[in-house]
């Protein structure tokens, strides 16, 4: 039997309340029916034994005390669930939006997810191959990893996300799919990313979630939730190898400090909630390969830091809970190289695991640890350059500086259509690092470097 | 029928029941038809207020909430030691069983296994007189640890029931003892102990042996003594996680306890597997045969990553009461801190720095506080080395968490973040950190390693520190300009940076260097520094002796010399002299 309710007792931003109501239950979804029929949800955030507090999702525009029908459903927020997903769109809610129906459930998820056991977990070994050689080389991407990128507004991480989906999709199997959040992000962004996966003929393996910019700000605090429910159903009951785009987490992060704020919580630095890296965590941590299913789980959440400051909260938390980050770099976009990576702030944690011989290659460590090494060098060379002028450095200096500035044009710079192989990649390292006498190069093996260092014609 | 106190309110972890309730502060409760795990955290006239270890979600107003009389205990007996589990000691392999890969609200499992039988050996016989501490019967837990099973220690008695050795479970009676009133007590293989009181100790004694953990810039630059305390601050991507992992490897403690305490998912797993891969060097056994690791994720419920720090130590106190060293690394306490902030926050308690709670000092001090080397109630001799990572907010010294722990902790290992872009590992950086146990431990050091172990160290510092202020000057006008005897510091400040302070995690040779290496290396570079002063001093060129490619060799020790030849290092010292001594013609 369902009670409707006729009343709140008050409003606040986009939290109400409403008294005497019997029975509710913690995060409980409550329907809310306006006098014009329009209908809204929302879900209980506080009890006080009789007295709710209910977040609306799509706000409280045009409600008052008085023209609104609650009615509980008894269950918590949960998502409908089939292969049928696969090439729909949704909104933030997970309900459809391109207007080909309702989806026939086959399961019902609870969109908060239960924790991963850590027993239960299979620890992530096998690299994805992006054709991009800053990430491949440096910063490799692993099955089940979770690995954000960090940009700044009018960087080109649309672009990077993009072409890590179409060439990793090339490389892999059927068994790869796609699911795809955005949070707060302009139409045209949104429009993009549509378009590109069509382009790459991957549209009917890409499930989408959209909550755009001028979409109702509560509801993105649920789309991806909505999106890594899908995504762990796709992965660990259909056994898909899924890449989730989560775009814009700054946008979240807002979303929750508005959220937070209206419900009188104490706030903790800059504002946001003493809660955001527990709630960071309860994304990014549905990010993994489970045992007992060939799924898995990968997760490119991307946010834009603001005022490219890497110690505001959002990348900061970020990067304690994620396993490394892929930071852009603003001066390598001036320069017009794409992608911009700026590969010393720029760390995969898992790498260490999925690279060598029987993955990828058995000088990949040797090599990835010297370039960074060497082009750490190059900064210190710039930065002395900088004071008493190019001319005066000495020489292994000047060979440096070379070096660098070859490094950053032909191997971070890379064509947006250009897929490098692995071992193309790999190669490109030891030529550059070729230039430089075989002394400086510290940190590999010499059995290693008999085999890959070439003298070039200029030494 | 008992009638049960119902649940008010609820607001995420936080759970309140109106008026007075029977309930006791730090009681354990069990909330909801679920029956989902609690403690009660405040208790007024009007309102009690518990904090639940597990997720609220479907939690009704007017479900039960069912008392169990005592503080949040840990159960403590043989079948720990190889264990993973949560911050509340629920086993994760049992809780694998019982709800799949997913952790499901109010799953019930047993902290040990109950139907594991031991062979156990009883020390005692009817008529002996025992008092809190002592050992009535022993067994093997593990193949290098034997398991000792204590009177609790607040009971004394004279034993008047006595079963023989054999095989035993872990609830069985197999000692009875009564006290000077007459009470009967039964002594199982196992006992419970409240989370958050430290179990009593005789004595404190001096931190005065070093925990030697084969990391060259922790054993000879900044040591930590056993029963000491530590802290590892760094930003996200300098190592924290690494080193922590480094020092549970290679650390020679009996016991290592790991708890990761809101960390990732993925790095327990890798901990979980790589720790049963690798063989223990003292003993040819697995880690895992010495190691507990408790792993409270990030997303696994706050108030949980919360206890369990405590949850850890108490471990660790148990296993120092048998009399074993043990090192617990806490990794990281900035996580347990956020946890304290969440829940005050929840409270509606008025916030000091940072939003972070007033009383988070206490609590830090506290928690450090429980480290020590200690004489145990039995006489036996254990010690507690804490090891706590710290994630400060941007990278940023100064927040609450990392200056308090500073206060608490006399070793400071600072992770650097731009040595860690550089991909110098580890990246401790030798101008911040400090350690206070130098002249605890020197004693020792003369005794066990030389006599001038702590002089070439001295030598090292100063070496770096001068090299630290050649930089500012090298990084306005270059190297070039530099005299010869101040290039030669920075040359040799290189080798000590290289070939020294970074070591290769990864490397065979390199990942656990013992002492003497560690004191010979320190000898060879020195060597090479002196002998070069000395040519210098003659006006040569300092080109012409770095063009002998000593330097560079040097550089490379760690890997060309294996722990098992030290002798090797001898021709070094050879070599040296031969090359530079043609300068001196």
């Amino acid at each position: 039997m369902q009670i409707k309710r006729i009343g709140l007792s008050s409003i606040n931003g986009s939290l109400v309340v409403i008294d005497d109501v019997e029975n509710p239950q913690y995060e409980e979804l409550v329907l809310l029916e306006l006098e014009n029929g329009e209908q809204r949800t929302g879900r209980i955030v506080k009890i006080d034994g009789k007295r709710v507090v209910v977040q609306v999702f799509e706000g409280t525009r045009g409600i008052s005390m008085h023209n609104v029908t609650t009615v509980q459903t008894g269950r918590p927020m949960e998502m409908p669930l089939s292969d049928e997903i696969l090439g729909r769109v949704f909104d933030g809610l997970g309900r459809p939006k391109d207007g080909l129906g309702e989806i026939y459930p086959k399961v019902k998820r609870d969109i908060n997810g239960s924790p991963i056991n850590p027993v239960s977990r299979i620890y992530p070994r096998n690299y994805i191959n992006t054709g991009i050689s800053s990430i491949d080389a440096l910063t490799t991407l692993i099955r089940g990893q979770k690995l954000p990128i960090f940009s700044g507004s009018g960087m080109k991480h649309n672009e990077l996300a993009v072409q890590i989906v179409r060439q990793a999709s090339i490389a892999d199997d059927n068994d790869f799919a796609i699911v795809f959040a955005a949070m707060g992000v302009k139409n045209d962004v949104a429009e993009y990313f549509r378009k590109s996966f069509e382009e790459a003929d991957v549209s009917d393996r890409v499930v989408m979630f959209l909550n755009l910019s001028n979409d109702p700000i509560i509801e993105r605090i649920m789309t991806p939730r909505c999106a890594l429910t899908a995504a762990e159903y796709l992965a660990y009951d259909l056994g898909k190898h899924i890449l989730v785009i989560l775009t814009d987490m700054t946008s979240y992060a807002e979303a929750l400090r508005e959220f937070s704020s209206s419900k009188g919580e104490i706030p903790g630095r800059k504002g946001y909630p003493g809660y955001l890296y527990s709630d960071f965590a309860s994304l990014y941590e549905r990010a993994g390969i489970i045992k007992d299913s060939p799924g898995s789980v990968t997760q490119i959440p991307i946010l834009t830091m603001p005022n490219d400051d890497i110690t505001h909260p959002i990348p900061d938390l970020t990067g304690y809970i994620t396993e490394g980050q892929i930071v852009l770099d603003r001066n390598l976009d001036y320069k017009g190289y794409y992608p911009p990576v700026g590969i010393l702030a720029s760390l995969s944690r898992l790498m260490k695991d999925g690279i060598g011989e029987g993955y990828t290659r058995d000088d990949h460590s040797a090599l990835s640890n010297q370039l960074f090494a060497t082009y750490a060098k190059v900064q210190e060379a710039k930065s002395l350059a900088s004071v008493i002028g190019e001319d005066e450095l000495s020489e292994n200096d000047k060979l440096l500086i070379k070096f660098g500035k070859k490094f950053e044009s032909e191997f971070i710079n890379q064509g947006f259509d250009e897929n490098r192989t692995i071992n193309r990649t790999l190669d490109l390292g030891w030529e550059l690092l070729s230039m430089l006498p075989r002394k400086e190069l510290d940190r590999v093996d010499d059995a290693i470097l008999d085999k890959h260092y070439k003298i070039t014609s200029e030494e | 029928m008992h009638s049960y106190d119902t649940i008010y309110g609820i607001n995420g972890p936080v759970v309140t029941i109106n008026g007075r309730t029977q309930l006791s502060m730090m009681e354990m409760v069990y909330v909801g038809n679920k029956k989902l795990v609690g403690e009660v955290i405040g208790l007024d006239d009007e309102k009690t207020t518990i904090q639940v270890y597990e997720e609220t979600t479907s939690l009704k107003p007017g479900e039960p909430v069912y008392p169990t009389g005592a503080p949040m205990s840990l159960t403590l007996g043989p079948g720990i030691i190889r264990n993973i589990f949560d911050g509340i000691q629920r086993p994760l392999s049992a809780m694998e069983k019982a709800s799949g890969a997913f952790i499901d609200k109010g799953t019930s499992v047993t902290p040990i296994d109950f139907e594991k039988e031991w062979d156990v050996e009883i020390d005692v016989k009817i008529g002996d007189e025992l008092c809190g501490g002592d050992i009535y019967a022993h067994c093997e837990e593990t193949p290098v640890i034997t398991h000792k099973m204590m009177v609790p220690p607040y009971l004394s008695g004279t034993v008047t029931k006595c079963m023989t050795d054999g095989k035993y479970k872990a609830g069985d009676c197999i000692v009875e003892i009564t006290d000077k009133k007459g009470n009967v007590h039964q002594l199982t293989l196992c006992q419970k102990w409240p989370i958050r009181t430290p179990r009593p100790t005789k004595n404190r004694l001096g931190a005065n042996r070093p925990l030697i953990t084969g990391q060259r810039i922790i054993d000879t630059l900044f040591p930590i003594a056993k029963g000491g305390a530590a802290a590892i601050p760094g930003g996200f991507g300098t190592g924290k996680t690494m080193t922590q992992h480094q020092l549970a490897k290679w650390c020679d403690a009996d016991i290592i306890i790991y708890v990761g305490c809101g960390e990732r998912g993925n790095e327990m797993t890798q901990a979980l597997v790589e720790f049963g891969e690798i063989i223990d060097p003292k003993t040819g056994k697995p880690l895992t045969d010495r190691t507990i690791l408790i792993a409270n994720t990030s997303n696994m419920p706050v108030a949980a990553r919360e206890a369990s720090i405590y949850t850890g130590i108490t471990l660790a106190e148990y296993y120092r009461d048998m009399g074993y060293h043990t090192a617990l690394m806490a990794d990281s306490t900035s996580r347990w801190a956020e946890a304290l902030r969440e829940i005050s926050g929840r409270l509606e308690e008025m916030p000091a720095d940072e939003g972070f709670p007033a009383y988070l000092p206490s609590r830090l001090s506290e928690f450090y506080e429980r480290a020590g080397y200690t004489e145990n109630l039995n006489g036996t001799e254990g010690s507690i080395t804490l090891i706590g990572a710290v994630s400060p907010q941007g990278s940023d010294f100064s927040e609450p968490v990392t200056q308090n722990t500073k206060r608490f902790t006399r070793c400071f290992w600072a992770l650097d973040k731009a040595l860690a872009y550089s991909r110098h590992y580890p990246a401790i950086n030798w101008n911040d950190s400090y350690s206070e146990y130098l002249s605890d431990l020197k004693d020792w050091y003369d005794e066990n390693v030389a006599t001038d172990f702590l002089k070439l160290r001295e030598e090292f510092c100063s070496i770096l520190l001068e090299e630290n202020s050649l930089l500012e000057i090298a990084n306005l006008v270059g190297t070039d300009v530099l005299p010869d005897e101040q290039k030669l510091t920075m040359e040799i400040a290189r080798v000590i940076r290289v070939g020294f302070l970074q070591q290769n995690a990864f490397h065979k040779e390199d990942t656990f260097v013992p002492l003497e290496k560690q004191y010979k290396m320190m000898q060879v570079i020195l060597h090479l520094y002196h002998k070069a002063q000395s040519i210098i001093a003659r006006q040569v060129p300092i080109s012409k002796i770095l063009s002998t490619g000593i330097f560079d060799k040097l550089v490379k020790i760690k890997y060309d010399v294996p722990n098992a030849q030290l002798n090797l290092l001898d021709g070094y010292i050879k070599e040296i002299d031969e090359k530079l001594n043609l300068f001196l013609v």
